[in-house]
């Protein structure tokens, strides 16, 4: 079972090797993890993706209730949230398959951002489900490196 | 003023009469400080991890924050064992360590370590101090969050600039702001209403308590609860002393070490009421098993701790005592009439169980030892277990009157006892009782704190039960290597009499059972720190 948490945090130091340090000891697994700053600069907000059992699903949120660092946990299925990702991936181009991957980022509604002779760098935010969309369709061209935030993600809104 | 100066102060408004440590230049400016309060005794220790013990020991027995302070690297590593223990028996603590100047952090210079990285895990919360002004809110908060919701230590590292930096005034505040910390005390009422009517409803009520009754100090409304509603009670070895051995409902210890029909009555009950325990491997051996057949109302003050081992009907999160007297305040009448059926079975079952003995003669037997022992203290004297078969025979065989019975449950550290009965006794002052209780391989771990009782003068009884082998590794060998012993056998211990004389201190030897009460009457009597030496069979199995 998938699970996404939205953790607010005090923004200190030391806060993020706490939450990770938990989920190291407790076998919890960490699928991804993004941190950032709330409006309120003395709070983090970390988005952590999980899975596992339901007995592990309501121990993470207990056992991060725990930590004195936490304030307030929002536990979500992808269904109810509205869950993006940011990608940039760099490939390697010629004359030849140069039309298909233009095609490809226009379907995908990826942007070029970057771009010399033989490399173009595209970026692309979206779900996760299409990120990886995205990169199944790049491995036909070669691909020289990515990097991905992980799953940022709010509950859909509500009346 | 000093931040090292105001270190002192936070300790003196806490009421803090004690605190155990070991020196070294990184905490020297704190233990400076010390010398200017009349209030509070530094205590000696040997070796670090004593500190810790004797901390948990004073805490114990006072329900009040056990402190101790150690210097940085290998001073706070040596602490850490003492942290651990504390954490899995959730005593609560407030441990000082020195640390490298706040500059040179992370520059791996002479003495450095990550303490507070290291007891992450250990620990309810720890402080790594960077400006000196912060001191006293430090404190303030440390000392709450130690002893509140879920006891546990917490660790405050200051380091040496910080200590010798001057702070304008100093203003220990009243109150704590934490946003993110705020315990719940009382249990919801709809979920006492649901116990009460499945009591109402109950054949076949258990009561299983753990050490939480104990940390929340709630002996007596546990005492209330079981006798006015009939409840049978057993308990884990966290919970031992939550009514005396002769208390009408009391049915003894479960779990693999426990008495037999205390398990059958874990078993077969059909409304189990879990209060202040983690339903942890050693209680219950299966425990996705236990809530089968029936309702298990589980009581903590720790929500990660429901549903971590057992699936419970009825949840109630909160304060041990708060929760127990919110059901008296319900007021309910409730038939005990249908109880009466299942206690008589229960005696059935403890006469049916009982383990048997058949002990070696020409040796002291551990188990007659322990209960002789326990009914010549004083009533509310403290009885402190190590941890082995030694512990195994404290803990079946302890007779509870009103006092205080101490081991590590949830770490199981050896060691243990020695330094903790002292910290229970300096706590405690002249008039406790306080008897240590340990193996020959315990004793060797910590037997160098007889130099800090003899220094302090505090006055421990103890008692070592030798058997010449590491017993309980020796018994798992036994059973599961076909009594092929590996690295279980202690020759080479000292002569504990010769030992005795160079601590100087009195020693007795006891061989068999012959006038055992004359020679435990003796022992005890003594107002000095003493040694008593027990000969057992080093076949004996627990």
């Amino acid at each position: 079972m998938k699970k996404i948490y939205s953790v607010l945090v005090e923004n200190r130091s030391g806060v993020l090797a706490k939450i990770a340090g938990l989920f190291a000891r407790r076998c919890f697994n960490i699928d991804s993890l993004a941190v950032g700053e709330t409006d309120d600069p003395t709070t983090s907000c970390m988005t952590i993706v999980s899975s596992g059992d339901e007995r592990t699903i309501e121990q993470i949120e207990k056992q991060l209730n725990k930590k004195l660092d936490v304030f307030k946990i929002k536990t979500f299925d992808e269904t109810e949230a509205v869950p993006r990702e940011l990608m940039l991936v760099k490939v390697k181009y010629n004359r030849t398959n140069r039309p298909e991957i233009m095609e490809i980022a226009q379907a995908m509604k990826a942007d070029i951002v970057d771009m010399s002779k033989n490399q173009m760098m595209l970026q692309i935010c979206d779900r996760p489900d299409r990120i990886q969309t995205l990169i199944k369709l790049l491995a036909g061209v070669s691909i020289v490196e990515i990097a991905r935030t992980g799953t940022l993600a709010l509950p859909r809104c509500t009346d | 003023m000093l931040g090292c100066d105001a270190m002192v102060k936070c300790l003196e408004a806490e009421g803090v009469k004690a605190v155990f440590g070991y020196p070294g230049v990184a905490i020297a400016p704190f233990y400076n400080s010390m010398l200017n309060t009349q209030e509070i005794e530094s205590v000696l220790v040997r070796t670090e991890q004593n500190a810790g013990h004797a901390a948990s020991g004073y805490s114990r027995v006072t329900g009040k924050v056990g402190v101790c302070a150690v210097t940085s690297g290998p001073g706070a590593t040596n602490l850490i064992t003492g942290i651990a223990t504390a954490y899995a028996d959730s005593i609560p603590m407030v441990c000082i360590t020195g640390q490298v100047e706040s500059t040179l952090l992370g520059s791996d210079v002479f003495q450095e370590a990550d303490i507070t990285g290291a007891v992450e895990s250990f620990v309810k919360y720890s402080y790594l101090v960077k400006n000196a002004a912060d001191i006293p809110r430090i404190f303030k908060e440390a000392f709450h969050i130690a002893n509140t919701g879920r006891r546990g230590p917490v660790l405050i590292d200051v380091p040496i600039d910080i200590q010798n930096a001057k702070i304008d005034k100093f203003h220990y505040p009243e109150d704590v702001n934490l946003r993110t910390y705020k315990p719940t005390v009382k249990g919801n009422a709809a979920q006492i209403k649901k116990l009460l009517k499945e009591l109402s409803k109950a054949k076949r009520p258990l009561i299983c308590a753990g050490g939480g009754v104990i940390l929340s100090g709630a002996q007596q409304e546990l005492d209330r609860f079981a006798s006015t509603y009939q409840i049978p009670v057993v308990h884990t070895m966290m919970g031992i002393g939550v009514l005396p051995t002769d208390h009408g409902m009391y049915y003894g210890m479960v779990g693999n070490n426990g008495k037999p029909y205390a398990n059958v009555a874990m078993n077969e009950s059909d409304l189990l009421i879990v209060v202040g325990a983690r339903v942890a491997d050693r209680a219950v051996n299966q425990p996705e098993l236990i809530t089968e057949n029936k309702i298990m109302v589980h009581i903590d003050v720790d929500p990660a701790e429901i549903g971590k081992n057992a699936a419970s009907t009825i949840p109630i999160v909160g304060d041990v005592k708060t929760i127990l007297n919110q059901i008296f305040d319900e007021g309910q009448e409730i038939s005990t009439a249908a109880h009466k059926g299942w206690i008589d079975t229960l005696d059935g079952y403890r006469e049916k169980l009982a383990k048997k003995r058949n002990p070696r003669p020409g040796f002291v037997d551990p188990a007659e030892f322990v209960k002789r022992l326990s009914m010549s203290m004083k009533d509310d004297g403290i009885y402190v277990a190590d941890v082995g078969q030694n512990q195994i025979w404290s803990c079946a065989n302890y007779f509870m009157k009103k006092g205080r019975f101490l081991t590590t449950g949830g770490m199981g550290t050896m060691g243990y006892s020695i330094p903790a009965a002292m910290g229970a006794k300096r706590a405690l002052g002249d008039d406790a009782q306080v008897v240590a209780v340990c193996g020959d391989g315990a004793f060797q771990m910590s037997f160098m704190e007889l130099a800090t009782m003899k220094q302090h003068a505090i006055n421990v009884k103890v008692i070592v039960l030798k058997n010449n082998y590491l017993g309980m590794v020796r018994q798992y060998q036994h059973f599961t290597y076909n009594d092929n012993y590996s690295v279980v056998d202690l020759s080479g211990s000292p002569d504990l009499e010769m030992l005795a004389k160079a601590y100087s201190i009195p020693f007795v030897r006891v061989t068999d059972m012959e006038d055992i009460d004359k020679k435990i009457a003796d022992f005890l009597e003594s107002d000095e720190t003493a040694l008593m030496e027990c000969i057992i069979d080093p076949m004996d199995l627990v």
